[in-house]
């Protein structure tokens, strides 16, 4: 199916569109027929048991894995099957991993310098100058990632939360206009997490978002629209309170 | 790179410029009878040392910092042996056991009668130089370019850059292939019109051995500083999570690769008129692993433990060699084994406090397996 065909309202409006998704491992089916839509602005989250497909879904989206069938297009126009990780980041999809992921050796500093949205060519990074306006942004996400103490510190030696903020952190330094957030609250304390659901939400409202999450008290303090996947595919769609009272996902996933 | 680090690193260079300038004050301005006479046989010794230095230099920039165990670094050192070996051979001219005004004794020895394409344009010295680097860094840049492009990691990539310095070695070692085969290039007589057995030559040839290696440091350490650098490191230690930044992370990698074999290539070139001979033994894969030694042992991540680890372990060598000559593999074995487990920043790590502030885990990986995004 070509642009010029597609007279489709939901795929020019909506920032990410999935349509039939299907990946196989081996024969494993990771994903059967996934379809979701996202809207510009919007902030979703993703929940579902073990082996939903909520990683593979997310690895699809960002290049890492080519699905076998189906559509997947970014901002209306971007083909994310034909691209890779790369191209896709630099489209403006920013993805947070499930294991916190920052630079270990590095700075805090420095790792949201090498996050900032700037050229990453070999040329740009090897002979150019420090792009105006980059200390600045780095300082407010310092600010709103709550690390503006930690600044010269080793990445390596932050606690387990800070970590993720970090790289929340860097994902904003990105500046992509969609983020996937893999799991943002594992191992966190009360506390943490509740600041994390804020900082999420404060981030939702200049980005949209796709949360994938187990802590059902997090999701409901998101409180935003939420998708259960179960063995690939979508089993229920709605508020929270619509897809927890569905009866197939208490089945499956919630338990009774 | 901490300060201190740079600090060493200013030290270093300020000592091998002094070593420039003083060795062959030593070694031509103090007659003979002075005990601090420097005797031509020691300053060979000396600039040999100091071309393996600029090979672990070379090596420490793609390890070190890039996470990339080459091991068949050796292969980029003996190219550039080579090219400047084929200068030499020119340069023998009418001097050779044949007199062939045109082609080296071996190729008069197989009957050939014209030289061949390869070797045109080598007794002009620029385009030789122009090879020294051209030969290595294009091998680099296509070796590189499928490795990194197809994502080969780890212990995978350092094989096959074994396959790649064995692969050359077997091949130099054909006489069709026409570059001497086993015997290699020989005999040479002089270097730019300066006879390479004076004294004199000998001297210049350590002090721009010397040279050679600061300004590979000064390069390294450049790039190191550089974010190009910082993203390097970023590459070494979580790779898919540069990806998902939207960096090539192969176009980073290749270009490391390529400047490292430039260097290597260079150290080559030095070495070969001081040791006086370039063979296909240069290419054995077992050169190559002895240099990721001396990384490991002087400190990797360092640049200057590189150079230091280089000179250090060639020294042991020669004196373990002149003294139990058939126990020096296991010395050299020990030595790996004892730096792995109670040095694992090697020597210059003596010199490093503990860095501050930091997780006691955060060592460069010896190895760098695919991290990152698996569920």
């Amino acid at each position: 199916m070509t642009l010029a065909d597609t007279a489709n309202p939901t795929l020019t409006s909506s920032i990410l569109y999935l349509d039939g998704i299907s990946v196989s491992f081996d024969g494993y089916k990771a994903l059967r027929e996934l379809s979701l839509v996202l809207q510009r602005g919007e902030m979703r989250a993703i929940i579902g048991p073990n082996g939903a497909g909520k990683t593979t879904m997310m690895d699809v989206i960002t290049g890492k894995t080519r699905p076998d069938s189906g559509e997947a297009m970014f901002d209306g126009k971007y083909d994310l099957t034909r691209l890779d990780e790369a191209d896709i980041a630099t489209l403006g999809i920013g993805r947070k991993f499930q294991k916190p992921t920052v630079f270990e050796n590095h700075t805090v500093e420095d790792n949201l310098l090498l996050a900032v949205k700037a050229p990453r060519g070999v040329r740009a990074t090897l002979f150019g100058r420090a792009e105006p306006g980059v200390r600045a942004t780095i300082d407010r996400i310092l600010v709103t990632t709550r690390l503006q103490d930690h600044r010269a510190r080793v990445a390596g030696s932050l606690s387990h939360g800070q970590k993720q903020w970090l790289e929340i952190g860097m994902l904003l330094a990105q500046d992509p206009k969609l983020l996937l957030v893999d799991e943002p609250v594992a191992g966190m304390t009360d506390a943490e997490t509740a600041a994390t659901a804020e900082l999420l939400r404060e981030i939702a409202r200049t980005h949209s978002v796709v949360v994938v999450e187990h802590d059902m008290t997090f999701v409901r303090e998101l409180g935003v629209k939420v998708t259960c996947l179960h063995e690939g595919a979508v089993l229920a769609e709605g508020t929270l309170d619509q897809v927890s009272a569905h009866p197939r996902v208490v089945e499956v996933y919630l338990g009774r | 790179m901490s300060a201190r680090l740079d600090r060493i690193g200013l030290v270093f260079v300020l000592l091998l410029a002094a070593a420039a300038i003083a060795v062959p004050a030593l070694s031509l301005g103090v007659p003979e009878s002075s005990p601090f006479s420097l005797p031509p046989y020691l300053v060979q010794l000396f600039g040999k040392y100091l071309c393996y230095a600029i090979l672990a230099v070379a090596l420490d920039l793609v390890w070190g910092y890039c996470g990339i165990l080459s091991l068949g670094h050796g292969a980029f050192f003996a190219l550039g042996g080579y090219a400047m070996g084929m200068y030499l051979m020119r340069q023998i001219g009418t001097r050779g056991v044949y007199a062939d005004p045109i082609l080296p004794d071996f190729m008069v020895f197989l009957n050939w009668k014209a030289l061949p394409v390869a070797w045109w344009g080598f007794d002009w010295f620029p385009y030789a130089m122009l090879m020294v680097m051209l030969v290595p860094g294009l091998l680099a840049l296509a070796f590189g370019w499928f490795a990194f492009r197809s994502r080969v990691t780890g212990v995978y990539l350092s094989i096959i850059t074994q396959a790649m310095t064995f692969a050359l070695y077997k091949e130099f070692f054909r006489n069709d292939f026409g570059f001497g085969g086993n015997n290699g290039l020989t005999d040479f007589k002089d270097l730019l019109g300066f006879s390479l057995q004076s004294a004199s030559t000998k001297a210049a040839l350590f002090s721009a051995s010397a040279v050679a290696l600061i300004l590979a440091y000064a390069t390294a350490r450049a790039m190191i500083g550089s974010k190009y650098g910082k993203a390097l490191t970023a590459v070494r230690d979580a790779e898919s999570r540069m990806r998902f930044l939207g960096y090539r992370v192969e176009t980073y990698k290749v270009t490391a690769f390529v400047v490292s074999a430039v260097m290597a290539g260079i150290g080559g070139a030095l070495y070969v008129p001081q040791v006086g001979i370039i063979n296909p033994s240069e290419f054995a894969p077992a050169n190559s692993i002895e240099a990721a030694i001396w990384v490991a042992v002087g400190g990797r991540a360092t640049l200057v433990g590189a150079a230091i680890g280089a000179i250090a372990v060639n020294f042991a060598k020669t004196w373990f060699t002149g003294v139990f000559p058939e126990f020096w593999l296991y010395g050299l074995g020990a030595l790996f084994v004892l730096v792995t487990l109670f040095l694992p920043r090697g020597l210059l790590g003596l010199l490093l406090a503990p860095p501050r502030d930091k997780a006691p885990t955060p060592e460069p990986p010896a190895l760098a397996v695919e991290e990152g995004a698996d569920p």
